[in-house]
């Protein structure tokens, strides 16, 4: 079993020592405090642990630290720079889009990887895309309404 | 024929209903400890205590057998105060109370309501909920009474701290008091416009206020409550910072999982731990039955768990399979169907007779946030911060683990991650207690999805029987209506109807069931609507129709007028295959009524919600858009019920204990959903969490009959599509 040293969290080399086949989870959670995303099934079943790897929603609980050393990883907490929220979480406020906000930083994690691709994207397409996020106090109409209002932002510039 | 009173009204029902069986289930563990005592104080300022009303005390001390005692012990909290609120030197407004925030978004509200009474803007309010040693005493955040019976004590308490600032204004300035008004968080003088803010008003104050009644400021005055104020700590849930309890991290704390039997009621025989104590960092944790593990991260205590070898005797236990049969046969009070009765005249005596029978699976709560704790003691006294929506409660079952003073445990809920009435016990605290107990440092432990699948309590299954009798002009004669085992909770009806009986029946349930978002009303009203929608076809008139032909109580007959309007109840079908089902009622105060559009696929039989509408009537509204919210949410949450979630299990194992064999609700699952608020002012707030969950899945039912003929009586209906012959 070999060691990770380093990884690349929201644009910083962060030091850590753990087995590479700890999950990444685990790792963020519990050596690096980074809570922001949740344990959920710990199956890749309900999108809870949500990260981006290299821009791709990954789910971080069924990710071992090995197979991503070296890769970019994007949490909820990298999406907040200097006080100025990512447009998604503006409309998740705005829409109201969550009730215990258990679900809500894998669900922004999916629907950002989602925008960064299709900044218009349809009720399908997020259907497709965010179909492995659950929300058990069911706002899905919600972050649909969130996802297609930061799409509308996105396409005016906004960061 | 004289009419028969049904065996349980809304007078003689208990404060707690009978089906909420896990507060009256005996402790898991029992373990020994030693006793300190603990006090804590308020700072200076002014405080304004909110006395309880004799209906909680009362509902209070109904819990005590349940083990969510109210001793008190050292605790800072006087046993007849429900709320405290508390304004600092600074100015900073606080407010006290035991509730939990769980997603139904009573922060906001709570602030709100305040914020109304105090005059005073909501930025300047902070609420400390949930943590037993600085809160007041509350049995728990459940059966909707939040907005009823807390909201209401701390509108009061904000209304007496309001004039106990204008009472310091007038002494402090030697001016008439009937001078001086109190806005946007100041105190002000109409005349010579000298103003002070509250901090300035209460500094070097050690003030106390008792108050038992107080003028609150009628709805229709409101100018911050009925408004939709933003979730007040949204911006904490969307950046990731909110710490819910198993984001809590203390100095040297260790992680820990524990050894789960092989079925439900089994033994221990052997353990060999070898392999697992040889393992770096971890430590093996036996007391009775109870095994855990301690390690330094999660991965190392799930591998030491999974090298433990455990010989655990089981017994053969009843499976899904036979469940309705196994509901009727257990019955502890069945009654005698052969002994003449009056209802029974009344069926012969019927022009119309109908009978049918509806059941409803066991299901899971299945809260995103699975039980988590972190637990810590430090000189002989214990701190657990847990997610649970009985933080009294849960600090008596860990007292009462450790044979502790209740002083001598404090437990704190951050803002936990949902419950639906399925987080009102304290499993998770008590084991992370007792490992942190016996390696000395704290410990978290956070359970499995499977573990949450398994070993938390299910909404009980039930098996309910309708007979009906009906003039040929549509009027109700009869109604007798029987629950096994799912609960008394809505099963009267809201139809006027001149003979009736209404029995729940308690049985043995085969597996641990508690309380559920709605309780039984979900299952009562499914039979109960199910039931209507057939008599109305039965009779050949339109379901509406038939329903309001039989209801006086304004208030339903009011949303279903206005569901069905807002619908276009009626209006012909968009295409082959859509069906429209419309089903309503009432319970805590709040008033349903939903209609539903199905598509049926053919050949496949699979289930499409296309469109549900729901008016929701619940008094004064002091969040329309949160209150709207809720509605979606449990419109969304009961679809799950209503046509895929079932949990399954044979022999003492829950055989389907994954979200990959557990089909809740997904995006792809979500209707056009339309919410119709109807606002009444002149009418106490009731409570909204739970309520807009009983008419959705009768809803759909009856719209799947309207679409393809098929009467579906099992919750959940079509987990594998409708079966089309």
């Amino acid at each position: 079993m070999s060691t990770i040293k380093q990884l690349h969290i929201n644009g910083e080399k962060r030091t850590v020592a753990a087995d590479s086949e700890r999950s990444l989870l685990h790792v963020l959670r519990e050596d690096l405090g980074m809570t922001g995303s949740k344990y959920g099934c710990g199956e890749g079943q309900c999108g809870a642990c949500t990260v981006l790897i290299n821009g791709q929603q990954t789910r971080s609980c069924i990710t071992a630290v090995g197979d991503v050393a070296g890769k970019q990883i994007t949490t909820i907490e990298g999406l907040e720079h200097n006080g100025h929220l990512h447009p998604l979480q503006e409309a998740f406020l705005e829409t109201g889009a969550m009730q215990c906000g258990y679900c809500t930083a894998g669900m922004i994690m999916s629907g950002v990887a989602l925008l960064n691709k299709n900044n218009n994207p349809t009720q399908q397409d997020i259907v497709t895309s965010m179909q492995g996020n659950v929300c058990r106090c069911g706002t899905y109409t919600r972050i649909m309404a969130a996802v297609q209002q930061a799409g509308k932002q996105m396409q005016k510039g906004v960061k | 024929m004289s009419k028969l009173q049904p065996s349980i009204t809304a007078s003689q029902r208990p404060p707690i209903e009978p089906e909420r069986y896990e507060l009256y289930a005996p402790p898991t563990y029992q373990f020994t400890l030693v006793r300190r005592d603990f006090f804590k104080v308020l700072g200076g300022g002014l405080v304004v205590l909110c006395l309880l009303p004799d209906t909680l005390t009362q509902g209070a001390e109904a819990q005590e057998s349940g083990g969510g005692r109210r001793r008190g012990g050292g605790n800072a909290a006087p046993q007849d105060i429900g709320a405290w609120l508390h304004i600092g030197e600074d100015g900073q407004v606080t407010v006290y109370t035991g509730k939990v925030e769980v997603g139904q978004n009573i922060r906001t509200s709570l602030t709100q309501v305040v914020a109304e009474e105090l005059h005073a803007p909501v930025s300047l309010i902070t609420m400390v909920m949930a943590d037993t040693d600085v809160t007041p005493y509350d049995m728990g955040t459940f059966g909707s009474r939040t907005t009823p019976t807390m909201s209401p004590q701390l509108r009061k308490a904000a209304a007496a701290a309001r004039e106990a600032l204008l009472d310091l204004a007038a002494q402090q300035w030697q001016v008439e008091r009937s001078l001086l008004v109190v806005s946007n968080g100041k105190v002000t003088h109409s005349g010579t416009q000298q103003t002070a803010n509250f901090g300035q008003l209460t500094k070097g104050q050690q003030l106390v206020k008792t108050i038992e009644a107080a003028d609150l400021t009628p709805a229709d005055h409101w100018k911050v409550a009925g408004q939709s104020v933003p979730k007040v700590d949204g911006r904490s849930i969307v950046t990731g910072k909110h710490q819910f309890a198993a984001d809590v991290q203390r100095p040297g704390m260790l992680y820990g999982k524990v050894l789960r039997p092989a079925a439900f009621n089994a033994t221990l025989s052997s353990l060999d731990t070898k392999q697992a104590d040889t393992m770096a960092g971890v430590k093996v944790v036996r007391d009775g039955d109870f095994v855990g593990v301690t390690a330094p991260n999660s991965d190392v205590a799930e591998n030491a768990i999974d090298a433990l070898k455990a010989d655990w005797k089981t017994t053969s236990q009843p499976s899904s399979a036979e469940l309705f049969d196994y509901l009727k046969k257990t019955a502890k009070d069945a009654g005698n169907p052969a002994a003449p009765s009056p209802i029974a005249d009344a069926f012969s005596g019927a022009e119309k007779k109908l009978e049918a029978t509806y059941t409803v699976a066991y299901i899971a709560h299945a809260p995103l946030e699975p039980r988590a704790a972190v637990a810590e003691w430090s000189d002989g006294k214990l701190t657990v911060w847990t997610g649970t929506q009985r933080p009294f409660g849960v600090r008596g079952e860990l007292a009462n683990a450790f044979g502790i003073p209740e002083s001598q445990v404090r437990v704190i809920v951050p803002d936990t991650g949902s419950g639906y009435g399925g987080k009102h016990t304290g499993e998770a605290a008590v084991e992370a207690a007792r490992l942190a107990k016996a390696v000395g440092k704290p410990v978290k432990l956070v359970w499995t999805r499977e573990e949450e699948f398994t070993w938390a309590y299910f909404r009980p299954a039930g098996v309910i029987d309708v007979t009906s009798g009906v003039s040929h002009d549509g009027t109700l004669t009869a109604w007798e209506f029987h629950n096994y085992n799912s609960g008394g909770s809505g099963i009267e009806t809201p139809y006027e109807v001149p003979h009736k009986k209404i029995e729940f029946h308690q049985t043995q349930a085969p597996l641990r069931q508690g309380s559920y978002r709605g309780l039984a009303a979900t299952a009562n009203h499914f039979a109960r609507e199910s039931h209507m929608d057939e008599l109305a076809h039965t009779l050949n008139l339109d379901p509406l129709e038939f329903r309001l032909k039989n209801l006086k109580d304004a208030r339903l007959r009011a949303v279903l007028e206005a569901a069905a309007s807002r619908f276009g109840w009626g209006k012909t079908k968009p295409a082959a295959n859509h069906g429209f089902g419309i089903a309503g009622g009432n319970e805590k105060g709040g008033y349903v009524a939903t209609c539903a559009e199905v598509a049926i696929d053919r050949p496949s039989g699979r289930v499409k919600v296309v469109r549900a509408v729901t008016t929701f009537e619940c008094g004064a509204v002091i969040n329309p858009d949160h209150l709207k919210n809720q509605v979606e949410g449990a419109t969304m949450m009961g679809i799950g019920g209503a046509l895929t979630e079932a949990i399954e299990f044979a022999d003492g194992k829950i055989t389907n204990p994954h979200f990959a064999r557990y089909r809740v609700p997904r995006f792809a699952d979500a209707p056009t959903i339309e919410v119709v608020l109807l606002d009444r002012k002149d009418l106490p707030p009731a409570g909204a969490g739970e309520t807009p969950i009983v008419a959705i899945a009768p809803a759909i039912g009856n719209a799947i009959f309207d679409a393809v003929g098929v009467r579906l009586r099992s919750l959940p209906m079509a987990p594998k599509g409708v079966k089309l012959t």
